[in-house]
This record gives C-alpha cells, structure tokens and sequence, in this order.
C-alpha cells in the first residue's frame, strides 16, 4: 500500500475525536474571551445605584436589608445563601430576601415586583440588576449555603426531589438534561447538576449576562425558563419550589470559590 | 464625493495645527463617519472606499478571535499589528450585509491595538487591514458561528 | 441611565491598559420588537480617546459593533494621573462621554 494511502486512512479515523476536542477548547476560548471584555460590570454598578435609591412609600433604600450576615452587611452574603432567616421562618435565596426588603423596609406591594420579575435587554428589572450588584460582591468568597438549621434540610431535601421528578407534558425532569453525562442541545454541553463536579462551575457563575439577548438574568429566572422549556406551567416568582431548587444546586456546588456574575451565550 | 477616501486624511492645515499641539482630530472626523466605507455592501468596496484596495499579507497582524463562536451577537476580536508606524487598523467581516465593522485611527500616543467585540451574522473570515507608512497591509481568521441551544 | 460608560485604565510601567463598557443598544435596524415592528438603526458611530486633552485614538464604529460595546485600548508614554477622556457620538448625534484618571 501507499504510505500517503496509511497516513490518509489514519488521519481520517484520528479526526472525528480530535475535531470534537478541538471544539470543546474553541469553545472555552470563547467563553474566556467573552467573560473578559463583558458588559456585566454596568449592570452591577447600575443595581448599586439601585440599592441606595429612596423608593416605595416609606422612602427608604434597601441598605438596611439584612441578606443573613447583619443589616446592610453585603460583603460575601450572596456566596451564604440560600439560607434560613429567623424574621420569616422561611429558607430564601438573594431574590426572595430582596422581595422581602422592598416589601418590608420599602413597603411596596409585592404584586409591583413579582407582576414582571424580569427585565428585557432595554430595560433590566430591579432584580436583575441588584443581583449583579449583590452577587459581584461575593466574589472569590466560597459558595457555602445553609445546611445546619433543619429547614435548610428540608429545602434541599425538596430540591433534590423536584430534581428528579418527572412531570409536565413530556414527562421531563431537570435530570432529563441535567443528569446523565454526554447530554447536549445543539453546541451546549448540559451539565450533571447532581453532580458537584459540574454543579460547581455553573453555580459559581450565576446570574450571568447573556450576550445572545443582552440580558442580565438570575437564577429564578432560570428555574422559570426550566420549567418552561420543559413545558410545565411556570413556577411562582419567590416560591418554595423554586427556593428548594436553588437549594439543591448551590449545596451541590458548595466550597466552590463564586467568580462573580457571570458571561454567557 | 471622493471614494477613494482614506481613513486617515491628513492635510497640510490639520498637520500643522496639530504639530502646534491643538485638540485636532487624528483626521478630519469634522468630515464625519465614513458612510460610503461603512455602507458598502461587499468587503472589496469597503475596502475600496477606504483606499486599501490593494493590500499585502503580513504576518505582522496578529487576530486573536475564537474559531467558534457559540452566539454571533458578540464575537470578541483582539486585533494587535507589529507593522512599523501603523496609524489605522480596519476590521472587515466579509460576510456580513454591511463588511466594515469598525476603524480605528492611532494618534503617536496609541500603541496600534484594538479588543472589539463585533456581531457576526454568519460563519465568515475576519479580515483586518492596517494602514502604514501609505501601504496597507492584512490577515484574516475564520470564525465559525453557531446557534446555540439552551444554554447555562 | 445611571452610568453610560465605565472606564477602566492600569497603568504597566508607561503602558496604560483601557477598558471602556458602554451602554448602548447598537440596533442594526434589522430586529423586530415584540410587537412585529422594525426597531430602528440606532448606534455609536464615533470614539474619541484622548489623554489631558490630546487626541490619542479615534475610533468609527458600525452597527456591527456588539450592544453594550466594550473597548481595549493601549495608550503608550502614560503616567499615574493622567487625564483619560473616552467620547462617543451615536447616528441621532447623542453624546456621552466619561473621565477617569489614570491609575
């Protein structure tokens, strides 16, 4: 036989896995790339203007909002939630304490933030951007949510069963996408969120700037477009649902240093 | 109107008043935004309008760009050229309905590179051309585009 | 709009590294609203840099430029304290434009 005949017939079976390793590092590259020169700061400056902003009929700013480490105490608060808070009795991630200062220290009606929780590219919600701004300031502090008081148990418990419960009008679960190794929708590689391994690096990135929209999104929107995809009816806004989620997830990803607010496509 | 405009037209006046350390533009932005580079439909013609219709290749440009890009909204491109005395760089998306996406003009102060994160309608070649000493000069990457699915 | 534009500029030696964020939605012209209508051209088209005054850089944008763009620039001969200016102009002649020392 030929050599150029050998090499070619070599080459030929080397290359479908060299191509798709190939691309799986073009990807990082790009991922790198966009997470370095991205737009998410603004917003993070954007929700600390916010923060210290008058609103709701008592005219008071959210500075005296307590995220579980004191009053106003902002620093690494985000990377310790979620958490049992003793003043609701109730397990709450960054949005559902937020909605409870605004309604609380502000004395707005919850119906005012929860009718539109999410913003569009023209205009972030109120908590798009004070997550960014909240979440920007646990960065490098380890993700460490509660697991001690015996709500937090429950709240993952929960979790970790709406994980893997099948329902919904393809009989899909989060662990449909989320739970076997190999799965991917089109370039997207879906990550084994049972799994510590993948749970940490997705965890330590949320909420996250996405460029395919321009849009600021957090972590109830993206149990809300879970569902969503998945065909379910969408949960509520600040639910026990969706709060046990988030639960699961970042207690699954604890220990992992949080990187701040994320770029994604 | 000039088609063979340059993007950096330097006049006799403006040099002088420049030299004379004044807050002159690099080139007569006072002439405005290029629209017939930035209006051209094809690479060549943005090329044309610019001047640069005849360009070497030079390994002295240095794209730096991801070989995939998971959404074309934002392609980040980090563009550097080592050609002595460069005083403008160009960034053509060949494929793109309107090819010029940016150009950038580089007072003595400026070293001659540029990170720009640029929409891409398809897979395409990035060209950059660079302006040195009245000759242009250019490289190009292919950057390939993809829809992407769900996403984290 | 709160901030407009953020200006990042580290100093290496006399290299100054800049990072400028801005916020703008550079509309091609080309995507429809919710409502099916075509939201119209609306982008940065000019970047003025210049330091204590001087023109540095100048940059002609398109619409092609990503929404909220973000800039890396190098500016050589620079010292701390140095006065950066970053301007930019837009198709409907808005203006923004930030200050920062260099640090």
């Amino acid at each position: 036989m030929h050599l150029p005949v050998i090499f070619l017939f070599l080459f030929s079976l080397a290359a479908p896995g060299a191509f798709a390793q190939d691309s799986k590092k073009e990807i990082a590259k790009y991922q790198k790339m966009i997470a370095d020169s991205s737009p998410v700061e603004l917003f993070e400056l954007q929700g600390e203007d916010l923060w210290k902003k008058k609103q709701g009929p008592n005219n008071v700013s959210l500075e005296r909002c307590d995220l579980g480490l004191g009053a106003g105490v902002l620093r690494g608060a985000y990377a310790k939630l979620p958490r049992h808070f003793n003043d609701t009795g109730r397990v709450m991630d960054l949005e559902t304490r937020l909605l409870h200062c605004m309604t609380t220290l502000q004395g707005r009606k919850p119906e005012e933030i929860t009718r539109s929780p999410f913003g569009t590219a023209d205009k972030p919600s109120e908590m798009e951007l004070l997550s960014a701004y909240l979440a920007g300031l646990s960065r490098g502090a380890k993700l460490a949510p509660g697991t001690a008081h015996p709500k937090e148990k429950a709240s993952f418990a929960l979790g970790k069963e709406l994980f893997f419960h099948r329902a919904g009008a393809w009989d899909f679960s989060c662990a449909s996408c989320h739970g076997e190794a190999g799965k991917r929708i089109r370039m997207q590689d879906l990550p084994i969120l049972s799994k510590p391994e993948f749970a940490r690096p997705v965890m330590a990135t949320w909420p996250a700037y996405r460029v395919s929209n321009s849009e600021m999104k957090t972590m109830q929107w993206r149990m809300n477009d879970c569902y969503r995809q998945m065909r379910y009816p969408e949960p509520r806004f600040a639910s026990d649902a969706t709060v046990a989620l988030i639960t699961y997830l970042t207690v699954n990803a604890r220990g992992e240093p949080y990187r701040g607010p994320g770029t994604k496509r | 109107m000039n088609a063979m405009k340059p993007i950096r037209r330097l006049t006799l006046k403006a040099a002088g008043a420049f030299a004379a350390g004044l807050m002159l533009p690099l080139r007569a932005l006072a002439a405005g935004w290029n629209k017939d580079a930035f209006g051209s439909k094809t690479a060549a013609d943005a090329l044309r309008s610019l001047g640069a219709a005849t360009s070497a290749e030079s390994k002295d440009i240095v794209i730096d760009a991801p070989q995939i890009a998971e959404n074309g909204a934002v392609v980040p491109i980090e563009i550097t050229s080592n050609v002595p005395n460069t005083k403008s760089i160009a960034v053509v998306i060949e494929k793109n309905p309107f090819p010029l996406a940016a150009s950038f003009d580089f007072g003595d102060g400026a070293v001659p590179y540029v990170k720009v994160n640029v929409k891409m309608g398809e897979s395409s070649f990035v060209r950059v051309v660079a302006e040195a000493g009245g000759r242009y000069y250019t490289a190009s990457k292919e950057v390939k585009v993809t829809i992407g699915g769900c996403g984290g | 709009m709160a901030e407009p534009m953020k200006i990042r500029a580290t100093l290496k030696g006399e290299l100054a590294e800049v990072r400028v964020l801005m916020v703008h939605p550079m509309e091609t012209g080309q995507r429809k609203d919710a409502s099916g209508s075509i939201v119209p051209l609306h982008f940065i088209q000019e970047v003025t840099v210049r330091v204590n005054g001087k023109v540095m850089l100048e940059g002609q944008i398109s619409q092609a430029v990503s929404r909220n763009p973000v800039f890396s620039f190098r500016l050589k001969g620079m010292k701390a304290g140095d006065k950066l200016e970053i301007a930019w102009l837009d198709n409907r002649g808005e203006r923004s434009q930030s200050v920062t020392a260099i640090a």
